[in-house]
């Protein structure tokens, strides 16, 4: 089942004092499928918060339909089953962590026995524990981004969405939402995330989709988003200092590129699986040992930048 | 239910106000006003309970006043700064729900501060004066029926606007509201047909606050029809809800950018 699927969303803001129009999305189209993680990638002005806050309700599309779980939405009873973390979240600074979590607990309906056992367990599991009657004006950034998540699981959501749950931590914070979003796949949660910090998302997604200026520039997993694009493979090999030069020349012929590195070690690159059979036949022949052997396949990184630079203007100007 | 979530979300708004320190600073000079209404009383020859009775009921008319406008506005225009609303209006809350809400909230908050200043001013009347004085009670209770009112214009403001507007507007509903009668009373003395027509169309558009104010009927003990006070109440919690469904009608359309 498609946990969410949008379809054509368009969305137009009226700005400043002439009611200025400015299209924020342009057509996206996207779905999400039950029990992965999706992220969200883009860069900031790209429209990524504008798609989550239509997801949320917090805005109204201007044309476009969004279904959740297979229902036209956003409505409450679909909202009931979702968890939100807001971008740069801000909260009621005068609660306690335990307060906070039982304040949302009874936004949902949750029963007071239940939403005492779930916040001293979410607590636990942000690492907050000890923190559980402070109010949250004096949490550090991340300690707020924490129980953040927190608030987004009181309900004990089927899916939850992030928006930019990692910016502005540290990488100790960092790797703690990664591990608590794994986790989450884990227990058969959906979780659609936003983010513009690549890594975090090429390390823990299962599908992507990367919007650009309002549009989607391209979805599906990593391997299909990466998979087609040129990929190399770097073999480095340590020859005796004398055979160096001649290895060289004779490697240039096979390979791709031959580099020398540290000026001990050579670095070849081999472009396909032909490529890569001739030169370690050719390096067996010659008794030569190799250090290692690396396919490099491209980074989302990379392949976020191609997006960038490919046919489009400014960049940014755009609420996020 | 909505019910329950209207209950949170009241519950909450009126523990963030009780946790606020503007509330008890303006609960402070509230007290140190009525307080000093003996002061006054002192200096003046005669007719000592009446002025104890009309400076200590005008400051609880003015600060709660400031309280509802100042402490109201920040409550809700708060929330949409600080983005503490996305995380309430993104669960299953109808927007009407959150906007019944911080209006019960503010009303009880308000609740208790009238009965605060209330209950000093009885102290003070009951010491330096005779008798207890249920009129008293009844003054207070259409000050807080104003304020609720009051409560629903910040709201209705706060929905579109800056907070700094919103009391300005606020203020200016107050202030306006308390001269519409008078608008009336001069525009009828003019000559020109056009401006007794205008006049007359304005303090029916008008809010009329000074239904609200039996303040001197209390002090000076000159009796009331209970069709007076029967017509201030019910004007009011029509009034009321008509501004609060007209915050529901701009907050529901609202876009959260």
């Amino acid at each position: 089942m498609d946990v969410i699927r949008i379809e054509h969303l368009h969305k137009t803001y009226r700005t400043g004092f002439r009611m200025r129009r400015q299209e924020v999305i342009k057509d996206l189209s996207l779905t999400v499928r039950e029990g992965e993680i999706y992220g969200f990638i883009g860069p900031n002005g790209a429209g990524k918060t504008s798609t989550i806050k239509i997801l949320v309700g917090l805005a109204h599309a201007t044309s476009g339909t969004i279904s959740l779980f297979g229902k036209k939405g956003p409505r409450p009873e679909q909202k009931a089953l979702i968890g939100f973390l807001p971008e740069r979240p801000y909260f009621y600074e005068y609660l306690t962590a335990r307060e906070f979590l039982d304040f949302y607990g009874q936004l949902f309906g949750v029963p007071a026995p239940v939403r005492a056992r779930r916040a001293d367990k979410l607590l636990e599991r942000v690492k907050l524990s000890a923190w559980r009657d402070t109010p949250l004006h004096k949490f550090s950034k991340g300690m707020l981004q924490r129980v953040g998540v927190a608030q987004a699981l009181i309900n004990d959501p089927k899916l939850v969405i992030l928006d930019e749950p990692m910016s502005g931590l540290d990488p100790l914070g960092r790797m703690l939402i990664r591990d608590l979003i794994v986790g989450l796949k884990s227990q058969h949660k959906t979780v659609f995330f936003s983010s513009h910090i690549l890594s975090d998302v090429e390390l823990i997604c299962d599908r992507v989709g990367i919007l650009v200026d309002g549009r989607m520039r391209g979805e599906g997993t990593l391997d299909e988003l990466l998979n087609n694009k040129t990929r190399f493979i770097e073999i480095v090999v340590r020859p005796p200092l004398e055979k160096l030069e001649a290895l060289r020349s004779g490697l240039a012929s096979l390979a791709m590129d031959v580099s020398v590195q540290g000026e001990e070690r050579l670095l070849v690159r081999v472009g396909d699986a032909a490529q890569k059979r001739d030169v370690l036949n050719w390096l067996r022949d010659r008794d030569v040992d190799i250090e290692s052997l690396i396919p490099r396949r491209e980074s989302l990184e990379e392949l976020f930048v191609d997006e960038l630079s490919g046919g489009r203007g400014d960049a940014g100007v755009s609420p996020g | 239910m909505a019910p329950q979530r209207i209950k949170a979300i009241a519950a909450n708004t009126f523990r963030e106000a009780v946790r606020d320190k503007i509330l008890y600073s303006l609960l402070f000079f509230a007290l140190v006003m009525i307080g000093s209404s003996v002061l006054v009383a002192e200096l003046t020859i005669g007719e000592f309970l009446k002025i104890v009775k009309d400076v200590g009921l005008g400051s609880i008319s003015i600060f709660g006043v400031l309280i509802a406008v100042f402490v109201g506005i920040q409550l809700v225009t708060r929330e949409i700064d600080r983005k503490t609303v996305y995380t309430v209006l993104s669960k299953p809350v109808h927007r009407w729900e959150f906007i019944v809400g911080k209006f019960l909230g503010l009303g009880s908050t308000l609740f208790v501060e009238l009965s605060i200043m209330t209950a000093g001013l009885l102290i003070l009347v009951g010491i330096t004066g005779s008798e207890f004085a249920p009129a008293l009670a009844g003054a207070v209770a259409l000050i807080y029926l104003e304020l609720l009112f009051l409560t629903a214009f910040s709201i209705l403001f706060s929905t579109f606007s800056t907070p700094t507007l919103s009391a300005l507007f606020t203020l200016s509903v107050y202030a306006i509201g308390h001269m519409s009668n008078d608008i009336y009373r001069f525009g009828q003395k003019a000559d020109a047909e056009w401006i007794r027509v205008a006049s007359r169309a304005l303090y029916y558009l008008l809010p009329n606050l000074e239904y609200f104010n039996i303040k001197n009927e209390v002090v000076h003990d000159v009796d009331m029809l209970p069709g007076q006070i029967g017509y201030a109440v019910v004007y009011g919690l029509v009034y009321t809800a008509i501004v609060l469904f007209a915050a529901i009608v701009i907050f529901e359309r609202r876009d959260f950018k």
